[in-house]
């Protein structure tokens, strides 16, 4: 390092001494509050040591006066929103679901606790947005199996479905007609062929016969005209949404071996106030009808 | 090798001190023009200041009547005729632009008027000085008092000066809240003791800066912390004017007496008579007749204190004077001084005025009084209904920026069939679901379009949600696309 150091002309300041590429810089001192104000600065942290966490220790650090944690911060903030959440949910717990549906302030609340509810408990089966998937209901369509006005939902969700431990759980059963005996293989085509010709569908086996096997056999809950009963969970056949496929090869196979899909009940493990929010939000999801 | 050490310590010693301390500076009293306008200008931005938050402005019902209000918590901002939200905040970005250029504007004609003149660091710094001068006399008085040991009289003048001090810094600080709620109400609420704890910490927070900056940083505050006398030094040319001392004028300073006989001898002398009256009365400590510098805040105090001197001795007025860098030094060559205002920077800085201005102007004039925002649903992209049609669904948010309620009609424009239904909202006759919205509210809603089987054709096509409020004629909308399989 050149240590030049030499009184400038102009100025009549003295340089650094130090040189680069024939440039020299001045010593222009920096104000005296200014390097007070870093040695504040500098107290200032010891005050941090004391007062906040800060030096690791053999087995955990040193807490500090303040008793100050982030932990603590999150505890804090949950705590506010319980409580904040305790107000809105008094006022759900009371209100019925009719009116909820009157009270835009109250739906909107439900809407959000019933979303959140969602997102953590029913998206694994029917998927973000109630998108659903092979087996598990689309809610965002207007077709449902066990009902979906606000009161059909929440009970649906209460109970369960084909779920054993709840005793008010719904239960309604598409037998194995086909691994039963009950039908012939050649029967169960035959069924499946007409039920596809209600949606015109394409066919190959006997439709003729098929009709009458299904008035034998499936329009006690089906019913005649194909539209399905809430009451028992069967579902409408001449509608455009087919819960398992609309493929003749998956038809044979639900004729065949029948199908019991579960829906769990969610009392004991939800509140009243979610699952009245839940009702609410997944009825909005369907078009609020 | 016994006088390495040494050597090198020779050679590494730097010479003054590593830290400058702070001269303290005593400006003096002056009168003149420029104090008069300093005066002027500073009763009016202390008076803006302070007095702004209680000017009224009626709005109507369910709006606040204060006419400047940034009201944080309900994300308003007030300007008189003027209501921003926040999606409006361009605004702001604009008057920024508007406030830098018109800054540069000003400096390419007349240098740094702000600093002098306008700064709220000149503002509250010359107003606490005229309470020291006030109290504890003037300049020389001044040095003497600080200068003496402490005595009962230097107690009491320093005490009430500093109280004073902080009587007006606690008033600046509690000016400043009354911007950000209704001023009437806080001002009561704060006498009670029952505002809230964030008025009283800004009120504490702003007394203790403006005691600080006012009282006791001052100049500090421009040599050290100020970036606009860098960036400005950068901005700067020889066509802009300057408080200069004009010394093809002043120099050789002589002394009167010195002057005569210079006269008399044939020599040249110079009008300075080196009376440093210019540095006494500097609120920065400057020797203005070193020419343009960074400590130099251009507020011309010294052209009246110069001026002064020069009428006592006879002399013609304005030694030190606004001129430019080019005019002094064509005088000094004996040519005759140019000015040229219109210049390539101050007509580029008034284009962009002109056109952030008049752009902000437009779209003010053209401000909708509503907003609608739409999100498609991520998933399911579309829903096959029962019928085998399509719906789509989309979260909208509507904005009324009115004082009112009012009833907005969604239709939907695209696809052949379309309808529309709003969750939780009924139909009305004629198929267009209405939304209410209230006062100067926001409003989300789930909005679900559907299109008969036959006319999806395309997986996706483009549609158009409209919000229109029938009954004042404004329609506002938003694109999206409706996807089908």
């Amino acid at each position: 390092m050149a240590t030049n150091i030499e009184k400038d002309a102009v100025t009549g300041t003295s340089t650094t001494g130090h040189e680069w590429d024939g440039i020299k810089e001045l010593n222009t001192p920096l104000p005296k509050w200014w390097v007070n104000l870093f040695y504040v600065t500098i107290l200032w942290s010891i005050g941090y040591w004391i007062v906040y966490p800060a030096w690791p220790l053999v087995s955990g650090y040193t807490t500090g006066l303040f008793g100050y944690s982030t932990r603590g911060d999150v505890v804090e903030e949950l705590n506010a929103l319980k409580a904040k959440r305790g107000q809105n949910a008094a006022a759900l717990e009371k209100a019925s679901l009719d009116d909820i549906k009157k009270n835009p302030a109250l739906a909107q609340v439900a809407n959000a606790i019933g979303k959140a509810a969602f997102g953590d408990n029913c998206v694994p089966c029917h998927g973000i947005g109630g998108a659903g998937a092979k087996g598990y209901p689309n809610l965002t369509d207007d077709d449902w199996i066990w009902g979906g006005d606000l009161a059909a939902i929440e009970q649906t969700v209460k109970h369960g479905i084909r779920w054993a431990t709840n005793k008010d759980t719904r239960v309604g059963e598409m037998m194995a007609f086909g691994k039963s005996g009950i039908l012939k293989k050649d029967e169960v085509e035959q069924v499946v062929d007409f039920v596809r010709s209600l949606s015109k569908l394409d066919t190959k086996a006997d439709v003729a016969k098929g009709k009458d096997l299904y008035a034998a056999n499936c329009a006690s809950c089906h019913g005649d005209d194909g539209k399905g009963n809430k009451d028992v969970g069967a579902p409408n056949l001449v509608d455009a949404i087919w819960l398992f496929g609309k493929d003749r090869d998956t038809m044979i196979d639900v004729v065949t071996n029948g199908r019991g899909a579960v829906m769990p009940a969610w009392t004991g493990r939800l509140d009243a106030v979610t699952i009245k929010s839940l009702a609410v939000y997944v009825n909005g999801l369907g078009g609020g009808k | 090798m016994t006088n390495t050490p040494h050597a090198v310590e020779e050679e590494t010693f730097i010479e003054g001190p590593l830290y400058a301390s702070a001269k303290k500076i005593y400006p003096q009293r002056v009168q003149g023009t420029y104090r008069q306008i300093k005066w002027a200008l500073l009763f009016f931005c202390l008076a803006v200041y302070y007095f702004l938050p209680f000017v009224r402005w009626d709005r109507g019902p369910n709006l606040p009547n204060q006419a400047v209000l940034l009201d944080l918590e309900n994300r308003r901002f007030y300007f008189f005729f003027i209501e921003i939200w926040p999606q409006e905040v361009y605004y702001f970005t604009g008057l920024l632009i508007i406030a830098a250029m018109t800054l540069f504007l000003l400096n390419s004609i007349a240098g740094r008027v702000w600093c002098g003149y306008l700064c709220w660091q000149t503002v509250w710094t010359d107003l606490f000085l005229a309470v020291e001068r006030h109290i504890e006399g003037d300049r020389r008085d001044r040095i003497k008092l600080d200068s003496e040991p402490w005595h009962a009289r230097k107690i009491a003048k320093k005490v009430s000066k500093h109280a004073i001090w902080l009587a007006i810094a606690w008033w600046t600080g509690g000016a400043w809240v009354l911007y950000f709620a209704d001023a009437p109400t806080l001002v009561n609420q704060l006498i009670r003791f029952e505002a809230p704890f964030l008025a009283y910490m800004w009120i504490g927070i702003l007394t203790a800066t403006t005691y600080v900056f006012a009282g006791i940083m001052r100049e500090q505050t421009c040599l050290y912390m100020c970036p606009w006398p860098r960036i400005q030094a950068a901005l700067t040319d020889d066509q802009a004017l300057n408080v200069a001392y004009r010394y093809d004028r002043g120099e050789p300073r002589m002394s009167v007496k010195e002057a005569k006989r210079a006269v008399a001898a044939g020599d040249p002398a110079g009008d300075c008579v080196e009376c440093l009256q210019c540095i006494n009365v500097c609120p920065t400590g400057v020797d203005i007749r070193h020419g343009s510098q960074l400590g130099c805040i251009q507020c011309g105090l010294c052209i009246d204190a110069c001026d002064t001197v020069m009428k006592k001795l006879g002399r013609p007025t304005r030694l030190i004077a606004y001129d430019t860098d080019d005019a002094i030094l064509k005088r000094s060559r004996g040519e005759t001084p140019v000015y040229r205002y219109i210049r390539a920077r101050t007509i580029i800085y008034l284009v962009m005025i002109g056109l952030i201005g008049g752009g902000m102007i437009y779209k003010l004039a053209t401000r909708m009084t509503a907003g609608i925002n739409v999100i498609h649903d991520r998933a399911p992209l579309f829903t096959t209904l029962a019928d085998g049609s399509i719906r789509n669904a989309y979260t909208v948010r509507i904005l009324n920026k009115r004082p009112e309620v009012r009833d907005f009609a969604l239709t939907v424009e695209g696809p052949l069939g379309a309808t529309i239904e709003v969750v939780g909202v009924p139909a009305t006759a004629d198929w267009r679901p209405v939304v209410e919205v209230g006062p100067d509210r926001t409003r989300e809603v789930r909005v679900l379009v559907s299109v008969p089987k036959d006319q999806v054709k395309e997986k996706s096509v483009p549609i158009t949600l409209r919000a229109a409020d029938l009954f004042v004629g404004e329609s506002v909308s938003a694109k999206d696309h409706f996807f089908g399989p």
